[in-house]
This record gives C-alpha cells, structure tokens and sequence, in this order.
C-alpha cells in the first residue's frame, strides 16, 4: 500500500462516510468557533461544552475534503468525557505531531494517530489541523 | 514548434519525472530569462534614471529597452507601458485612479462572473465608493460571455467595461473586440484583463481599441513581481498617480508638485528593474517561438485531453468547448483536494481550488474544480500520463470507497 492508501484506508474513510458527533446545537453553553481556510475552501464550525472541567460535548460542521471533515469528527471522538486540560494537552500534541515539531509521545491520540500519515503530504497539514485548531479556539474563549 | 526541445531550455523540467500541469498559475523559466537575471544581478545591478554614471545608464537602457519591447509586442506606444507589480497592480491602478475619478452614483461599470479576483474586486471597490452601479454580464449556459448577453447589460449609463479576455478557470476566449466597439459606441471605456490571454495569444492594442489592458510577467515565462498595464495616452494622461514617491515627481515645492509624464508618473520608487530586463527576455523568447504556434499546440493537448477524459468515467469537465490549453474538470464524489494529493503523487503539478474565481466556482454550483494547463513545454506524453492517472485516481477513490 501507498501512503496515500494507508491513510485514506484507516480511520479516514470510515468517518468521512459517517461523521459521528456532526451539527451544531443552538445551546449557550456550547462555545463556537468558525474557521474558514479560504486558499481552499475548507470550512468548519467547532463547538465544545465544558462543564466541571470535563469536555461534555464536541459538536462540528462545515465542508471540506475527506481529511479535514473526518479529522473533525475523530477529534469530537477523541475529546469528548476528557478532562479539559487533557482535551488541552492531546489537541497540541496532535498539532505539534502533524507539523513535524517535538511533541509528547507519552500523550495518547487514540485514533487520531493516523493522521501522522498526513506529514508525507504537507499541503494537506493544514486540512487536518483546522478541526482541532477551532476546538482549541473554542477552550480559550472560554 | 518542438516542445521536445523547447523543454531543455527549463531547468525545472530537468527532472524528467515532472508533469507541469499549472502554467496558468504561473508559468516556468526558460535558462534564457534567467540568464539575462543574473546578467543584470551581476553585472550592472543599480538603480534606473538617478545614476549619472554609466552603470546606471546601462541598467536605464535596459529597463527601457524592455518596456519597448513590451510596447511592440502589443502594437502599443512606448509612452503607453506603465511597469507594475502584476496583473492585479494594474488592474488596481485602472481602477483606483481612473475609476475612482470619474465615476459617480448614475453611472455603471459591467463586470462578470468569470473575472478573476483581481478584476471584479477593485471595481466593487469602486462601486462601494462612488455608488456607480457594478453589473454582471448573464453568463450563458457554457459560462461564457456572449455579445447578445453583453447587449442585455450595456446603456447609456455604462462607464467602463472590466472583463476578461481569457477565463484562467474556463479558458474561454471573450469576444472582447466586438465589446470594446459595443462599449465604445456608448461612451464606455474597456480596461481588459489579459492576464490568461498575454502569454497565448498575438494581441494587438490598436486593433481591440481597448483603453485598458493588464498582463503579468510571471504568466509568460518572465519573473516574477514584474506586469504591464497599457492605458491609452490621452486617458493616462488625465488620471492622477494612485502612488507618489521618488521618481514620478517634476518639481516638488512645499504644498504641490508636478508629475513627471506618463508612464513615469505612474512609476514611483524603485521599480522592479530585474523583473522588466527579464520580462524582455521572455517575450524574445515567445516571439521566437511563435505564439500562434504555442497557441495551436496548447489545444491540440487540450482536445486530444478531453476526448481522453470524455471516455473516463464520473470525470465532469466543465469547460470541453474551451479554445486554448485550460481543462477544469472533477472526479465526481471526489473533493479536489483530495484528487489533487494522489497526483502529487504522481508527480503532477495541478491546481485545485477556486483559482481566485470564486464567482464562477459559485456559478458552477461545485466547492472547488481540478484544473490543469498546457503552455509550449507540454507534451502528448504529458497528456498521458496525466490521463494514466487520473484513471488510477478514480480507481483508487472508488475503491477506498468515495
Ligand atoms: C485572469 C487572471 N487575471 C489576473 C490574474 C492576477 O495576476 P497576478 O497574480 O500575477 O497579479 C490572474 C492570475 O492568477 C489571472 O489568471
């Protein structure tokens, strides 16, 4: 297999044929970020609910290509029941994974770990990063 | 022509494993262009019309020498080439000056659907500030623009007329000549974006009798931050600088100053000299090859592509009637970004977006379109491979399952 195969034959296709946690709530509660990647086109709405400290709910919408929308709905995966500051800890780690900088391999990504894959197609880091980038926006404006 | 050969000139294309399918982003470099760069980087590397020593007057001679060259290669006047950043800084600069000055809230300025961002932008700017009214040709159902659909838009009121000349998403030729003679019968000016049509196609200013016309030097083999506006003179003539410095200035005193004629007027600061030089070179370049020749090849590609593509299934191309080298087309169920990363793969350069079009995209009702374009160093081969892969593209996003 290719490394275009190994990444779209994991966890990718799966939730870009069927997003889990996908649609926004009209609930004050929910913090909202929208991020729109205009070069290309990809557009998604985050949405976290923080109650107790623990990540209660994450909520996304938006279009875009198969790695951004399934990033999406594996990070609302990942998060969701997490405590905040864990939720805090696996989005940077996550980031800092994608974008070839040091980061902490003790940190477990769950299923996210695929898109470790996406490193061999830089101009794809972005599509992957823009899901997780609003779900950290969501926890700052907090 | 021969491409076979015209290829060696591209040190880019050295690494024969390379498909270079975007010269509509921007175009590769021949060693020629580059060359007479570094000729300029190291031998008379100074600023233009301040020096009165030779040096200086070497480098003058040869950024005027291009702006002649310029000047010819579309049958203008010397007087008539302001050197700009790019496509887009001339189009600004029509917009800016001439738009900004004589437009008022009664008056309006027809654009279209096709235009590039860097032609609708400005004048919605305009429109924004003057309340001139911005109207859009009706596209017809190619996407083109039509004489009779041009007619449904075009009155007494129209002021100015900013369409293009080449679409750079559908590759479609405007029936620009026949505008520009509508256009003018009703007192309008034409300023017109030939930033896809430049690199391609013999134009001839006089014969259009267009007031306005903009290209980039980075389109057709030249450097890049290097453009060309051609304004008529008597309307260049009239339209106040937008940018005021060094060097467009005759006598400066405390509260006013003189402007220099034009193009100079038009040219503050120090000018993109090494990008002119080496825009010089690029159209010695084209003109010895022949844009006709160039054009007749880039479509002979084009349709051997899209009769190859026709046979494919899910491909949607949305430009087949195309008349130069541009095919934007689809993998249905496929996002282009997704498409466009198994033909990096395959070593493929192509774009996939909107093409900084994103009215016609909106027209197309699409999120974004694969697009590829062929200029004088594609070949048949090129045009295989790239269809090899797209078969294997579409296979391969069948079977992961989109
Ligand atoms: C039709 C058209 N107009 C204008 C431009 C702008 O050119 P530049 O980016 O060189 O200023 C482009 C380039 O993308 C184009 O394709």
């Amino acid at each position: 297999m290719n490394n275009l195969e190994i990444l779209y034959r994991q966890v990718i296709m799966d939730h870009y044929k069927n997003p889990r946690n996908k649609g926004l709530l009209n609930d004050n509660g929910y913090k909202t970020i929208h991020i729109k990647n205009p070069t290309c086109g990809d557009d998604i709405t985050v949405q976290s609910l923080i109650e107790d400290g623990i990540v209660k709910d994450v909520r996304y919408d938006g279009t875009g290509c198969s790695i951004c929308c399934s990033s999406a709905s594996v990070m609302s995966e990942t998060l969701i029941g997490k405590k905040k500051e864990d939720a805090k800890k696996i989005a940077e780690t996550y980031i800092n994974m994608l974008t070839n900088k040091e980061y902490d391999e003790t940190v477990d990504l769950e299923e996210a770990v695929v898109y470790q894959g996406v490193q061999k197609f830089p101009a794809r880091i972005k599509c992957a990063s823009i899901a997780w980038k609003a779900f950290e926006g969501t926890l700052e404006s907090e | 022509m021969d491409p076979y050969k015209l290829k060696k000139d591209f040190p880019v294309l050295s690494d024969e494993t390379l498909i270079y399918l975007d010269t509509a982003a921007s175009s590769l470099k021949p060693n020629q262009v580059i060359k007479k760069l570094d000729e300029y980087y190291e031998k008379y590397s100074v600023n233009v019309h301040r020096g009165v020593y030779n040096l200086s007057y070497v480098a003058t001679e040869m950024y005027e020498e291009s702006r002649r060259k310029v000047s010819e290669f579309i049958n203008a006047d010397f007087n008539e080439i302001i050197f700009t950043r790019g496509a887009s800084s001339a189009l600004n600069l029509v917009a800016s000056s001439y738009g900004l000055n004589n437009l008022s809230s009664t008056d309006e300025i027809i654009v279209s659907e096709l235009e590039h961002h860097s032609q609708v932008l400005p004048w919605q700017n305009v429109s924004n500030i003057t309340k001139a009214k911005l109207i859009y040709v009706p596209l017809n159902k190619e996407g083109r623009i039509t004489i009779e659909n041009f007619k449904k838009v075009l009155n007494k009121n129209t002021k100015v007329v900013a369409l293009n000349y080449v679409s750079n998403v559908m590759g479609y030729i405007a029936p620009i000549k026949e505008i520009i003679k509508l256009s003018h019968e009703v007192g309008a000016i034409v300023s017109v974006d030939a930033a896809q049509a430049a690199p391609h196609k013999k134009i001839d200013v006089k014969d259009l009798d267009c007031d306005f016309l903009s290209f980039s030097g980075h389109k057709m083999l030249g450097p890049t931050g290097i453009g060309v506006l051609f304004g008529k003179r008597e309307l260049l003539d009239n339209m106040p600088p937008i940018e005021f410095g060094g060097d467009m200035n005759d006598n400066v005193n405390l509260y006013e100053a003189s402007w220099k004629e034009v193009p100079y007027k038009f040219e503050t600061g120090t000018p993109g000299i090494a990008g002119a030089i080496g825009l010089g070179a690029a159209i010695d370049y084209l003109d010895n090859v022949g844009l006709d020749e160039i054009a007749k090849h880039e479509y002979k590609l084009k349709e051997y592509t899209v009769n190859k593509l026709r046979e494919i299934d899910d491909i949607i191309i949305y430009n087949e009637s195309a008349e130069t080298g541009i095919i934007s087309f689809n993998i249905d169920g496929v996002h282009p970004h997704d498409a466009v990363t198994f033909f990096d793969g395959d070593n493929i350069c192509m774009r996939a977006g909107h093409h900084c079009a994103q009215l016609i995209i909106k027209w197309l009702k699409v999120p974004a379109t694969l697009r590829i374009s062929y200029y004088l160093y594609n070949t048949i081969e090129d045009c295989d491979k790239f269809i090899e892969s797209v078969k294997n593209a579409r296979d391969f996003f069948k079977s992961v399952g989109f």
